[in-house]
């Protein structure tokens, strides 16, 4: 479980990222912070790695306050998955799966062995295992990036954005293999993602944020969706626009009345 | 052309004296830029400083350097440690820039992943940083190779052996061969020191290889396209 005790960043400038953010991510379940540009969505996850100091407040894993925490090993302790995966340009595939498990000391020849078993997982052919970042298309190097973030075996996984720069049939595909791990390994997952659609397609619980990391609304996609609370979650929502849909007689139709599915 | 038949000796000798100067120096420049470039690069502060510093440095006249030096070490004029410690300041002087802004040029992205990950600072700048900043490094360093190279004949003027002696002795004896084969053996020892390291690259730098064949590739496709 990660827990956000009125945890606020300000910057040097007077800018305030996160103000009062209190927010509990449960244990098992896969957490979305929703956002636009400047919610500070980014910099509460990295809190949760201690990339990001708390100007105030606190955060805790399982009880325990970060800051009391060692950084590398907490680091070495938690998965990370970043947008354009942040792969090593000069490591192979298996090598960068390899990386957390090597810092934590397992042997190289050990780490690559169990990075293999991870391609497979991750759907990555064990062709790609010697090639270098640039060699992978863009949803294979997420695919990497995931599977790196597992290598370790961690609780809790940090994704920020991880899907955000490929296309989206792409990222489709990776949001389902996404859900079809998680329904093995039970991960407490923290995901961050500017794609409302996104949030709805992976959250269990969705935590929609405002300018100044405020939270405007937080509940799972069904809570939500049902009452949203005022006028900034409806449109975000995109309940006043493309989102409000009704039927017509076996279809589904938007506002503007172009079919968008039927009633099965 | 007789002269460099009859003096073969003598030509390796100077050649090999010339190698045994230029190395240390370039090893030198480089293990001892690298830090400086750190400091630059990671306090912006000190980075005016150091490049200026550096700078300055370069602009001393070669020769007043080599015989100041040895008031400073305490070596005498003509010692070999005396020569290679001005060549490696001038090389040092040189590689900083290049070091400094090869360490910047890393990607934040990446090195933000790398501590992400769990590198601690130290393990980060060897296993990450230092690689990722190599073929621009390598790129400085050839620059500062050859330069070294071609900067070691004036230590001639001091009476150190180096392939500068035929120069300055072929000049006072008027054998136009001997400086001839003075310049072309320098060249060759540049060529061979700049191959020498373009290899070393490769071999520390497998991920760069295909980058390159890459971009060839690229001109190739380029071609076809004009000529199609």
């Amino acid at each position: 479980m990660i827990e956000f005790r009125n945890a606020s960043k300000s910057y040097d400038d007077g800018t305030l990222a996160v103000s009062d953010l209190d927010l509990t991510a449960a244990s098992h379940e896969i957490t979305v912070l929703v956002g636009s540009s400047g919610c500070g969505k980014t910099t509460m996850l990295r809190m949760v790695n201690r990339l990001v100091t708390p100007t105030s407040g606190q955060v805790l894993i399982d009880d325990v306050d970060v800051a009391d925490r060692n950084p590398v090993e907490l680091r070495r302790s938690i998965g990370y998955v970043m947008q354009n995966s942040g792969l090593l340009p000069h490591r192979t595939t298996v090598d960068n799966i390899a990386t957390v498990p090597v810092l934590r000391g397992t042997s190289v020849r050990d780490a690559r062995k169990h990075a293999l078993e991870l391609m497979e997982i991750v759907g990555l052919d064990r062709s790609m295992a010697r090639r270098y970042p640039w060699q992978l298309s863009g949803g294979q190097q997420q695919r990497v990036g995931v599977a790196r973030g597992l290598a370790a075996d961690p609780n809790i996984l940090l994704m920020d954005e991880p899907f955000g720069a490929v296309d989206p049939i792409v990222r489709a595909d990776l949001q389902r293999e996404l859900l079809r791990l998680q329904a093995e390994l039970g991960k407490t997952i923290l995901f961050v993602t500017h794609d409302i659609a996104e949030a709805i397609a992976l959250g269990d619980k969705i935590v929609i944020l405002m300018k100044g990391g405020r939270i405007a609304q937080q509940g799972s996609p069904a809570e939500i969706m049902a009452s949203p609370k005022d006028d900034f979650v409806t449109s975000f929502l995109g309940l006043d626009g493309a989102r409000s849909l009704h039927v017509d007689g076996h279809l589904v139709v938007d506002p503007s009345g172009r079919p968008v599915g039927r009633l099965a | 052309m007789t002269w460099i038949l009859d003096n073969v000796g003598t030509i390796a000798g100077a050649t090999w004296a010339h190698v045994l100067l230029a190395l240390p120096a370039i090893v030198i420049s480089f293990v001892v830029a690298v830090p400086v470039a750190w400091l630059a690069s990671r306090f912006r502060r000190s980075r005016f400083i150091l490049l200026l510093f550096a700078g300055l440095i370069y602009a001393i006249p070669s020769l007043p350097l080599f015989i100041i030096l040895p008031l400073v070490l305490g070596t005498s004029v003509r010692s070999l440690v005396n020569v290679v410690a001005a060549l490696g300041l001038y090389g040092v002087a040189l590689m900083v820039r290049y070091a400094a802004d090869a360490l910047d040029a890393v990607s934040s992205d990446t090195v933000l992943a790398a501590t992400a990950m769990g590198y601690g600072p130290w393990r980060r700048f060897f296993a990450v940083q230092l690689p990722l900043a190599g073929p621009a490094l390598l790129a400085g360093l050839r620059v500062v190779a050859v330069s070294t190279v071609s900067l070691v004949p004036v230590s001639a003027l001091l009476g150190v052996n180096s392939l500068g002696l035929l120069f300055t002795d072929g000049f006072q004896r008027g054998i136009f061969a001997e400086v001839l084969a003075g310049i072309v053996a320098t060249v060759v020892v540049a060529v061979v020191v700049d191959l020498g390291l373009v290899l070393l690259g490769r071999l520390l730098m497998p991920w760069e290889r295909p980058a390159m064949m890459r971009g060839l590739r690229r001109e190739v496709e380029d071609q076809a396209m004009v000529t199609a």
